[in-house]
């Protein structure tokens, strides 16, 4: 098989698997980045989420081919220290219950403040709603976003 | 007069020509001297008759779930709304900025059984040029689809491309598992275009 390269959390890696592989499989059993979780697995639930070049993606859906020579983000890259703007308001409210969901849920807000620093509730619900939660944290998940933008306008405020 | 039919002739086969449409070139040379009454309403019958058969692939599910007037594209034989993921139109038809088309419709099928289905650059119509079909009677889709301001600002010459060549609309025809086809094959159904545009692109009443 042909050689993958793919800038991953900012390092580079290379696979020989073959580039119809699901990426979620090559970032979870070839690179060891656990953090992202197998969920329904035909791009239902959103459990999968990473970031393709600024794009949420469902990465049990993603072919490792459309990932060569691109930059994925995946729940590891996003701070060595929780101390991204979304970890951060995550905890504060406490967004978790069963946890399984979240790397995506994550994920998937990272991009919408991305893309959208002070959503809506609206802004809100166009980005999140396919990213399923069966503990049901919408609520929080929701306070959790408009948190995550203040804390980074509080950021880009002082800097 | 000869003169001036013969340049535009030569203007128009060269600019047919550059254009990669020969063969629409020569049809429509072919039809520049002026046909009698009865040729016309025997060509316009043709024509109609050709855009009806059209019709049946244009308003099946394939074409139809996403030439829509909403916002919400449908999918399925059964025309479901896709609002169970709040999936939405966008500012440039290719989603929300945060939920674009592409982090599920790959640029082929997926493999995987009950997967959203894939063709490059799956997109809706953007909102500025909705191309919307559904509950059109067959001569209103007729005319929607020849108008250049409803159509994508296309020519008869870039539609014809548009429907022989393009990707999304080759995927109907390919369109996975558990998806119904169009009812005409795509070879039958660009004979029926081609039969539609040489008669004078008519539209029923």
């Amino acid at each position: 098989m042909p050689e993958t390269k793919v800038l991953v959390n900012g390092e580079q890696r290379t696979t020989d698997l073959d580039p119809r592989t699901p990426l979620l499989w090559v970032l979870r059993d070839t690179w060891n980045l656990t953090g992202t979780k197998f969920g329904c697995g035909v791009g239902q639930c959103g459990a999968c989420t990473v970031i393709l070049d600024g794009d949420a993606v469902r990465s049990c859906l993603t072919p490792l081919a459309r990932a060569a020579g691109k930059q994925v983000t995946t729940i590891e890259g996003l701070s060595r220290d929780r101390s991204h703007p979304v970890q951060r308001a995550w905890l504060v409210e406490q967004v978790p219950q069963c946890g399984y969901c979240q790397s995506g849920q994550i994920m998937a807000a990272t991009v919408l403040l991305s893309k959208i620093p002070q959503p809506t509730d609206e802004d809100i619900n166009d980005a999140m709603t396919a990213n399923l939660c069966r503990c049901g944290t919408y609520h929080r998940i929701r306070r959790a976003i408009h948190r995550a933008a203040e804390l980074s306008a509080a950021e880009a405020r002082k800097a | 007069m000869k003169l001036g039919l013969g340049l535009f002739r030569g203007l128009f086969a060269s600019a047919a020509l550059l254009a990669g449409f020969p063969w629409y070139a020569s049809d429509l040379l072919r039809a520049i001297p002026t046909p009698q009454k009865s040729d016309l309403s025997q060509q316009q019958s043709q024509s109609v008759r050709a855009f009806a058969a059209m019709a049946t692939v244009l308003t099946s599910p394939r074409c139809l779930n996403c030439h829509i007037p909403g916002d919400a594209p449908l999918h399925g034989d059964e025309g479901k709304p896709h609002k169970e993921l709040n999936i939405k139109r966008g500012p440039d038809g290719r989603g929300t900025p945060a939920m674009r088309c592409a982090n599920c419709h790959q640029s082929e099928n997926s493999t995987a059984l009950h997967a959203p289905p894939g063709a490059p650059n799956w997109q809706l119509p953007p909102p500025s040029m909705r191309m919307a079909w559904q509950g059109l009677s067959t001569g209103d889709l007729c005319r929607t689809l020849k108008d250049p301001a409803k159509n994508g600002n296309m020519t008869l010459a870039q539609l014809y491309r548009h429907l022989d060549e393009h990707p999304l609309v080759l995927w109907a025809w390919n369109p996975g598992p558990g998806r119904s086809i169009p009812p005409l094959s795509h070879e039958q159904f660009m004979v029926k275009v081609k039969e539609w545009m040489d008669n004078g692109a008519a539209c029923a009443e």
